[in-house]
């Protein structure tokens, strides 16, 4: 990843300040000045921030610019990151969503003044309704452990609704990390369902924890971390619903099934949808994302208020639903992530997303066959988007995981996800979406086999790599052990 | 790999030293290796009564946040306060100077294993 920038070094904004520099011009005071303690109390007035970069505005744009060519973007190239989805953001999105009506509206204005505000937030529920299978969405939750916790949040309602207390979550060992977060937070205990060795949920094990009794819920990712489809999904959705239990869906990995199978149709209770994975909205630092939940008949009744209904062709906000769990997020959600959103699912069509879904999981497969005589594949199931390999061919000759990846950099891509699904020792997991050509999957798979033959010819190359980056490696022990959040003037001068 | 024969060790790779009614537990070399430095330890605090098979506290390292189970059911009677400054000797010596806790044993599982059995399930462990 060669820097894009000319400068190799970037003093921080705080080094270039010089006294005296502004931003702005203003014209001269033509009123009397006031003392502000005076005329609004001392209590209110804040004492001036010492310190802040004294800077002027090409300063400013320059050096953000700079830092700007230092980062990796999908729109560089190939971004293997698993479990992200991060794929192409097309342009035409960003082109709608800077439409006046759309991004000049207010939160606050009348219902009559934002009908095709309202409009584009129902028709994006119909869509994702048509996509999942569910009876109901909620397009509030900011991200996608906000949706499991509004999720979560549900099905704890519906419980206390029906007059049972259980406290049991359960969540295979191959599930996202927020989900037992997302559980926890609220309100239950979390207990680990151990995967099967072909990596997929035990229903063995379900049975056990069922006839046990006080489970809430199966919190369970679909596909997994691994890639893998888990086959008796319906199955388990089926024991949970005798015993009363709810089963919720992570859907961070739709992309691996949309326009293929529904989740309603597997039986799921609740599942989030990561806008900006599967749906093309930016994300990882370009956010904000989005993480609508939808929901079966069954909780309803729950979801978070507002929500946006169709009356004699008019579009409304419904507050009056009793049983809601309130509201989860402030106004409707992030609106201009919607926006981009449904301009994804309707310029893809019905057709196009199911080519999409095909394209993302040819993709991933091409990438398994082409690197599994050079990496380490630690389970030999079936993948759909992404795949898992891992460092044990490379550990011999003391290369791991981390290296591998910072080596990666070398050649000009990002990293992928190292180090999770943790039920595999030194994961390489990579989702390389639909979103790339042949000719890129080529380089990247080429850049691969050379690292694989580096750490065998020389393991050095790969141990202290990034060599061409602006900055080098890190030492992420040390910025975790001490890490400096501050800096001070004296820094510099001491340097 | 180290894997000292006077201790006991349990499934979530903590191992145990049972000396009179007092346990010393910390995380296995192996569970150190598979963390990666270890950047910080948290600990439950002393009189805290702990059942066996029981999240007791958090390691962190660089890559991630594993769970310490308690091995042993009983009290907490003292915890590594070194670690607070020097979590690098969970990786270090994990053994030694690495060491968790310590619990006023109420009652030891049968089902801990010997450094042979230990050895076996790690590397059954470690086969995928």
């Amino acid at each position: 990843m060669k820097s894009k920038s000319l400068r190799s070094r970037e003093a921080l904004i705080f080094e270039r300040s010089t006294p005296g520099t502004v931003g702005y011009q203003l014209p001269a005071f033509d009123v009397e000045k006031v003392d502000p303690a005076q005329t609004l109390g001392a209590n209110l007035v804040r004492e001036e921030i010492q310190g802040l970069p004294e800077v002027s505005e090409v300063d400013v744009v320059r050096h953000f610019h700079r830092l700007s060519q230092w980062n990796y973007a999908v729109d560089d190239g190939l971004y293997p990151l698993g479990s992200c989805t991060m794929k192409y953001n097309p342009r035409i999105n960003e082109e709608l969503v800077r439409l006046a009506g759309f991004s000049q509206v207010h939160p606050l204005q009348p219902e009559s003044e934002v009908q095709g505000a309202l409009r584009l937030m129902w028709e994006l529920e119909q869509a994702l309704i048509g996509i999942t299978g569910m009876a109901r969405v909620t397009l509030q939750p900011a991200a996608g452990a906000h949706g499991e916790l509004t999720g979560m949040l549900m099905i704890r309602k519906a419980l206390q609704d029906r007059g049972e207390a259980r406290h049991t979550v359960l969540i295979p060992d191959s599930a996202h990390g927020t989900n037992p977060a997302s559980a926890v937070f609220a309100g239950f205990k979390v207990k680990e369902l151990a995967s099967t060795s072909a990596g997929t949920l035990d229903l063995d094990a379900l049975r056990r924890e069922l006839e046990a009794g006080d489970v809430a819920a199966l919190m369970i990712t679909v596909p997994n971390t691994l890639g893998v489809f888990e086959p008796e999904i319906a199955k388990a959705a089926a024991m949970l619903h005798d015993q009363g239990a709810f089963l919720y869906m992570d859907g961070a990995n739709l992309n691996a099934f949309v326009g293929i199978a529904s989740p309603g149709k597997m039986g799921a209770d609740a599942l989030h949808i990561n806008l900006h994975k599967t749906f093309s909205t930016p994300h990882g630092g370009g956010g904000p994302g989005a993480g609508p939940v939808a929901v079966s008949r069954l909780l309803e009744p729950y979801l978070p208020v507002p929500v946006v209904d169709k009356r004699d062709g008019r579009f409304a906000l419904d507050y009056d639903r009793p049983k809601s769990i309130g509201k989860v997020r402030s106004f409707y959600g992030n609106f201009g992530i919607m926006v981009r959103a449904l301009a994804y699912i309707l310029s893809l069509g019905r057709n196009g997303l199911k080519a999409m879904t095909e394209a993302a999981v040819l993709n991933a497969n091409y990438l398994r066959r082409a690197l599994q005589d050079h990496y380490h594949l630690p389970y030999q199931s079936p993948t759909l988007h992404e795949v898992v390999f891992d460092d044990s061919w490379q550990k011999p000759f003391g290369v791991s995981n981390m290296d591998i990846a910072k080596r990666l950099l070398d050649y000009g891509f990002h990293a992928p996800t190292v180090s999770f699904p943790l039920v595999v020792h030194g994961a390489l997991m990579i989702e390389p979406t639909d979103s790339e050509s042949l000719a890129e999957l080529e380089a990247f798979v080429e850049a691969m086999k050379a690292i694989a033959q580096e750490a065998k010819e020389n393991p050095e190359l790969l141990k202290t790599a990034p060599h061409t980056t602006p900055v080098r490696r890190v030492d992420e022990v040390r910025a975790a052990r001490q890490p400096v959040v501050r800096w001070y003037a004296q820094d510099s001068e001491a340097t | 790999m180290a894997r000292p024969e006077n201790l006991v060790y349990s499934k979530t790779h903590e191992w145990v030293r049972v000396d009179g009614e007092i346990a010393t537990v910390g995380i296995t070399d192996y569970a150190q290796e598979q963390l990666g430095d270890v950047v910080m330890v948290d600990l439950p605090p002393v009189g805290k009564t702990v059942a066996a098979g029981q999240e007791m506290g958090t390691v962190e390292s660089v890559k991630a946040v594993s769970e310490v189970f308690s091995p042993v059911s009983g009290e907490v009677v003292e915890v590594n306060g070194q670690l607070e400054a020097h979590p690098e000797l969970v990786n270090q010596d994990p053994f030694g100077a690495g060491w968790l806790v310590k619990i006023k044993v109420a009652q030891v599982p049968a089902d801990l294993m010997d450094a042979k059995a230990y050895e076996q399930f790690v590397q059954e462990e470690g086969g995928h």
